[in-house]
């Protein structure tokens, strides 16, 4: 009896769960396996479109023979690249026709003319024409006949289904002199994105966690640009930083503060030097980080908050009773508490951080040395056309994530036990 | 140890006062005036002196006597004798000067003598500059992206700077951009797809959520464990590695630029959030409640419809909020699936319209308004739920 009401259990459960595994199979986990198998061949955008058998119907009326009509079909191989196989036509026709000349390829039985054309290369074009008479000397509706489509069978090669695989995506990506720049321009993005939207995080989180008036509406203003759409908020910056009319140069210039509007976002360097040094920062890259920070901090904030409020309030009446200043309250208690939770947000943020595509793509397309890995995806997959590019640098995007994972928790379960 | 405390303390509260006056000159010159230089050396010199006399004079005087008194010298001598600027400007001044005096006032000498009092008053002063310093840099582009919206491109080319808006026009004037982009490019049209695809995938996603997660946080079956476990790493997976395969599936079966497509993809990636969501908060639902029900003779759909689903509205309302939101918000996809104008979502439209470099920026600051505003609206309005969802690790981003 236990074990029937067991088994039921079970399958109670599988039907429950299927629908949504199933789904989140078909289109997250299938694609991942595909993405491995396409970054293993040679395949541009145009090839994935799946070559197709066409023929336009052109009903023509023949000057002193009303009751015979000429129909030209346009027929031709939509792929530019790809043969079609055992091409197969059909087109149906009014009970009165009969056909005049009958092509050797073809057959006309039943009111239906069947035709089989073999193999069409590429580019391959034929004007096919076929007259017709009625035998019972009827009037023939031109309009009619248009209106019925004929249709074309024909199987062709899917350039995705074959086995010829090939290593050169691999080798473009990882051997060409850009990738170790893109690598190191993603990795700054990643990281000072990441450290820089927890610090804030952290600084919010204490801030918010004190009393003053308005508070509860203080938190819900901090969590606007998390929440906003994205495209609103991109352009709203680019705005801002415009070289020309943006608000920001603008004031600047205003006030007297710099003298030539600064384009944040469309230059690569700016020459810096302090206490005498001078070194190179890339202004565009770091203008996409504070978009970064300002976008994303919201989330550490929420996280580090919650956790703030349920430290004990006992740890701090101990600490006052001993005479402690706010700030070795704040590094003696505080951020002690606090460090798990930042360990977790650091990872999710840097997962999160380093495919991050839209920001980037919204505020300066990649270009002025802002290109990470997502965009680079983006750019070799759609502006090169070359999907099996496109396809082996997210499946190095994941490999290096993989590897980030393995390492971090490694290194934590380490710290775990020490403590 | 008193007078540096006293200097400290001055200084401290001089830059607070600075940064507040800079901030209201900023909001000031925006609005068309003409300010051209921060005088920060003056009101260094008069914060300083403020603060000072505030601790000399200490409880002779009334507070708020005191406060007005300082307050009116300072705009006296600022607004009145150095910039000849309007009286809006003054009285703003003036307000900024009274908060300040209030909040040095519970600051006196006896209380600068104590332990720690230099960081006290530091940290302090840090909270409150924190609290301006972020509703500034949070609230700022919002406002310039309401206030860009109103003006006209003639207007942003004579003085860049003056994001005054006239209410006096007329309403037609006054909404102009909203009227262009609704008439000429059909944001009307996008604004009903968008609304379809994020309310149909809010739909679907609860339709192959709540099943699964009374199953993952109820019933025992073999590779629950590892069901749950993939449901996080999963969440984890990054969109971009699916976009190229999808995009090539989905051309070849016909799904792009189809509103089915979209919602596909959106329920596939928000169900594991919900999935997690849920089950933690079905978890918290008595037990005793679904055997009573079984002595009923309830089956599982009974159960999940007539006590899971009841009891747990507040958890699958949040849900909702949620994937709306994700949904809404959504542009990678929308960008990667739809190239025909006639399917775009709102924020595919708005990136469209960007494209073109003769779009003048007051209409593409209008369709931000308009992407943006439900979104805020619900988050505002349903702060409460929203927030405990956050928490509980949801929302990607």
């Amino acid at each position: 009896m236990n074990d029937t009401l067991a088994n039921t259990e079970k399958k109670t459960a599988y039907i429950l769960t299927l629908p949504a595994v199933l789904l989140v199979f078909s289109i997250i986990l299938f694609p991942i396996f595909a993405n491995i198998w396409i970054s293993f061949k040679e395949v541009e955008l145009k090839d994935i479109r799946i070559p197709e058998p066409r023929a336009k119907k052109i009903v023509k009326s023949i000057s002193d023979e009303p009751t015979k009509i000429k129909i030209l079909y346009k027929l031709r191989n939509s792929s530019l690249i790809q043969e079609i196989r055992d091409v197969s036509f059909q087109d149906n026709f009014p009970k009165t026709f009969e056909i005049e000349n009958l092509d050797p390829r073809c057959s006309y039985k039943k009111q239906k003319l069947k035709c089989e054309f073999g193999n069409w290369p590429a580019k391959y074009r034929e004007n096919f024409q076929v007259i017709f008479a009625t035998n019972d000397g009827s009037k023939i509706d031109k309009k009619n006949l248009k209106s019925i489509k004929p249709k074309l069978e024909g199987k062709s090669d899917n350039i995705l289904l074959n086995t010829n695989f090939t290593l050169k995506n691999f080798k473009k990506v990882l051997f060409e002199n850009e990738f170790v720049d893109l690598l190191l321009t993603t990795f700054y993005y990643t990281f000072f994105g990441t450290v820089g939207s927890i610090i804030f995080g952290i600084l919010t989180a204490q801030m918010v966690n004190q009393k003053f008036y308005g508070r509860t509406f203080m938190r819900s203003v901090l969590l606007f640009p998390y929440v906003a759409p994205v495209v609103a908020l991109a352009y709203t910056w680019e705005l801002l930083l415009d070289p020309n009319s943006g608000t920001l140069n603008s004031l600047l210039l205003n006030y007297q503060i710099i003298e030539t509007p600064i384009n944040l976002l469309g230059q690569k360097y700016i020459e810096i030097s302090i206490l005498g040094f001078d070194f190179k920062l890339r202004l565009a890259l770091t203008t996409v980080i504070m978009f970064e920070i300002w976008r994303y901090f919201p989330l550490a904030f929420l996280f580090i908050l919650a956790r703030l409020q349920a430290i004990p309030k006992e740890l701090y009446e101990a600490a006052d009773v001993d005479g402690a200043s706010p700030f070795q309250k704040f590094f003696n208690i505080t951020l002690p508490q606090i460090t798990a939770v930042i360990s977790i947000l650091f990872m999710i943020r840097f997962i999160w951080n380093f495919n991050k595509f839209e920001d980037v793509f919204l505020l300066t397309g990649g270009a002025s040395g802002t290109r990470t890995l997502p965009i680079n995806v983006y750019q070799q997959g759609f502006a090169i056309s070359d999907i099996g590019m496109g396809s082996a640098v997210s499946i190095v995007i994941v490999v290096l994530l993989l590897m980030f994972m393995f390492f971090y928790f490694k290194l934590l379960g380490k710290k775990v036990d020490e403590n | 140890m008193r007078t540096k405390n006293t200097i400290l303390f001055s200084l401290i509260s001089t830059f607070f006062l600075i940064f507040l006056i800079l901030i209201w000159k900023i909001l000031a010159t925006l609005q068309g005036l003409s300010i051209n230089s921060f005088n920060i050396e003056i009101i260094f010199i008069f914060g300083f002196l403020i603060s000072l006399a505030h601790l000399g004079i200490g409880d002779r005087i009334k507070s708020i006597y005191k406060s007005i008194i300082f307050s009116s010298i300072f705009v006296f001598c600022d607004g009145y004798l150095i910039q000849k600027l309007p009286i809006w400007y003054n009285v703003g001044v003036f307000l900024i000067l009274y908060f300040f005096t209030n909040k040095i006032s519970k600051y006196t000498f006896i209380g600068l003598k104590e332990e720690h009092s230099t960081q006290v008053i530091l940290f302090d002063f840090l909270t409150l500059f924190g609290i301006l310093f972020f509703s500034f840099v949070i609230l700022f582009p919002f406002y310039m992206m309401l206030v860009t919206s109103f003006k006209t491109q003639i207007a942003l080319l004579v003085n860049p700077l003056d994001f005054s808006i006239n209410f006096g026009q007329d309403i037609k004037d006054l909404f102009k951009s909203y009227f262009v982009i609704f008439k000429s490019y059909k944001f009307g049209k996008y604004i009903v797809t968008s609304t379809i695809v994020s309310v149909g995938t809010v739909i679907i996603t609860l339709l192959f959520a709540i099943p699964a997660a009374y199953a993952v946080a109820r019933l025992n079956f073999f590779g629950k464990t590892f069901l749950s476990t993939s449901i996080l790493i999963i969440y984890m997976f990054p969109a971009i590695v699916l976009v190229i395969p999808l995009y090539t599936i989905f051309s070849q079966l016909g799904l792009r630029n189809s509103i089915e497509g979209l919602l596909i993809v959106y329920t596939a990636t928000t169900l594991p959030v919900a999935i997690y969501m849920l089950q933690g908060y079905f978890k918290s639902i008595p037990k005793e409640l679904e055997e009573a029900a079984i002595l009923d003779k309830l089956s599982w759909f009974g159960i999940i419809t007539k006590i899971i689903i009841p009891l747990s509205i507040p958890a699958i309302s949040s849900v909702a909020l949620y994937v709306f939101m994700i949904a809404w918000n959504e542009f990678l996809f929308s960008l990667m699936f739809l190239d025909n104008p006639n399917s775009f979502t709102l924020s595919r439209a708005i990136q469209y319209l960007s494209g073109d470099a003769e779009t003048p920026r007051q209409y593409l600051m209008a369709g931000s308004v308009v992407v943006t505003l439900p979104v805020l609206f619900i988050f505002v309005y349903f702060e409460k739920y929203l927030v405990s969802g956050l928490t509980a690790g949801s929302v990607k981003g």
